[in-house]
């Protein structure tokens, strides 16, 4: 299977993707991640304002198969979710890369470094799906 | 996955980009890539195509066939007219689900089609409870495909294909004929809640069935479909599947599939139990719950009322016809009551659910103006 990536993201081994804009990151799910999932029925978000750290399970996915984590890639404050997910969840498995979950501004902006880049994270999925 | 069995399409699956998954000892395709939301919506609104090659077939031949038959399941077969096709399970004395099976009044013997992960458990069964009848019980699941058609245009697609009148197989008949030059018994019957056929034939057709059938609908919108839509479908039909609604430790009475029996037609084997449990009332009852807040049932979530565990989730999802978080569960009485709030516990989290009306979906063939 060939997949979707974003080449300005940074990903967890987790599957979640993160994204620096300005001076907040922003996080969402990769495409091999959703494809994985099968259809995304529904999400549950953060509180905006909650204090997360890395590897923390702050959100859940639940497609037709079944639920799963989504983990903060880094430390910080949650300071957004993409309430629309709530009402249209297909947009996980549709734009995986513009769905969004939350916005976390990083206590630690370091931490993305430890996260693979895109052209790292292809050779990790390789190898995942290599089993 | 060594010891999985195949079905005859399961290289015609991969190539069509199925994502093969273990079910009831086989590899089948749980989806294919237009995904179980699309292939779910294609089966209600124009067709469907399912390789269910899994289930199993026996053959039920002999003098003493339809005294055997009729010993063994609740169902009063002489009511069944040749060609006739009924839903009906067996029992074990003390009531409970051996499993379900749908039945064919064929001209020259009894059909009877049952769960794969139960074929071995019920043919054992049925050979034990055959001593003293003059009756041969043939397993034939091996040499027979079975393939299920489905949905609003499924009479249009197979029509194509065959020249018997569809017109004249109503719902739960049978007929027999040649279908893309294959010979075939279409059985007018299903488990989506819509209009349908369930194929059988030759295993050695099973590709050049399958493929005239995607061809000929091909213009009529259907799409090969996998387990998850037909768990979807079947679940919004409140049709029951075994290992989950019924499992050798639950009832029919609580099931809610006492219908079936037939208490003035003799004995049959777990009559005085389910019998007994229908006039006692049974302390918990198989229900609808929706959810009122949101959040995603799933099997073996708790159901609780003020903070007591009071029964279980079967099957729960996010219904794709309704759009609603949707969950059949087994209840204590007096909380299978229409309108009772229950809360389920998802993920360790409490969700308030209340109990609804089954089916979630009206079959097709059950709506008035059907």
């Amino acid at each position: 299977m060939s997949y979707k990536y974003d080449e300005s993201a940074r990903y967890a081994k987790s599957h979640e993707w993160a994204r620096l804009e300005g001076d907040v990151v922003v996080v969402g799910i990769s495409d091999y991640a959703q494809d994985l999932l099968s259809d995304v029925v529904y999400v549950e978000l953060p509180e905006v304002g909650a204090t997360v750290s890395a590897g923390e399970a702050v959100a859940t996915v639940e497609s037709v198969k079944a639920a799963e984590d989504v983990m903060a890639p880094v430390s910080g404050e949650v300071v957004a979710v993409n309430e629309t997910l709530e009402d249209t969840p297909e947009v996980v498995n549709e734009d995986p890369y513009g769905a969004w979950f939350f916005k976390i501004k990083p206590s630690d902006p370091s931490e993305l470094d430890a996260l693979m880049d895109a052209a790292a994270y292809e050779a990790f999925v390789a190898e995942e799906e290599a089993g | 996955m060594t010891n999985l069995k195949r079905t005859p399409l399961y290289a015609v699956h991969v190539a069509m980009g199925g994502r093969m998954v273990p079910f009831a000892g086989y590899e089948l395709p749980v989806q294919y890539p237009t995904g179980p939301t699309a292939e779910h919506h294609a089966v209600r609104e124009a067709a469907g195509l399912f390789d269910i090659d899994h289930m199993g077939q026996f053959r039920i031949v002999g003098p003493d066939a339809d005294a055997f038959l009729q010993y063994v399941q609740p169902r009063d077969l002489g009511k069944m007219k040749v060609w006739d096709a009924e839903y009906s399970y067996l029992c074990y004395e003390d009531g409970t689900f051996v499993d379900d099976i749908f039945i064919y009044r064929l001209p020259d013997a009894w059909y009877v089609v049952v769960n794969a992960a139960n074929r071995e458990k019920d043919l054992f069964w049925l050979d034990t409870l055959a001593a003293g009848f003059d009756c041969d019980i043939i397993d034939e699941s091996d040499p027979t495909c079975m393939l299920a058609l489905q949905g609003p245009k499924a009479q249009t697609v197979l029509q194509k294909l065959t020249d018997i009148d569809l017109d004249q197989v109503a719902f739960h008949t049978a007929a027999r004929g040649q279908v893309a030059g294959i010979e075939t018994l279409i059985g007018a019957t299903g488990y989506t809640g819509e209009y349908g056929y369930e194929l059988f034939f030759p295993a050695e057709s099973a590709i050049a069935m399958w493929e005239s059938l995607l061809e000929a609908g091909k213009e009529d919108g259907l799409l090969a479909c996998g387990l998850a839509a037909r768990d979807s479908l079947r679940f919004e039909a409140c049709l029951p599947l075994y290992g989950h609604e019924i499992t050798a430790q639950l009832n029919p009475v609580e099931a809610r599939l006492s219908w079936v029996c037939d208490w003035d037609k003799g004995p049959w084997v777990g009559r005085e139990a389910v019998l007994k449990h229908k006039l006692e009332k049974t302390p918990r009852l198989l229900v609808g719950l929706e959810m009122v807040e949101r959040g995603v049932p799933r099997e073996h979530y708790p159901v609780q009322a003020e903070g007591e565990t009071i029964g279980w989730v079967t099957t729960g999802m996010k219904s794709p016809t309704l759009g609603k978080f949707l969950a059949l569960a087994y209840v204590n009485r007096p909380y299978n009551r229409l309108g009772t709030e229950v809360d389920v516990i998802i993920r360790g989290k409490s969700r308030k659910a209340k109990v609804v009306r089954r089916p979630f979906y009206v079959p097709a063939y059950r709506r008035a103006d059907a």
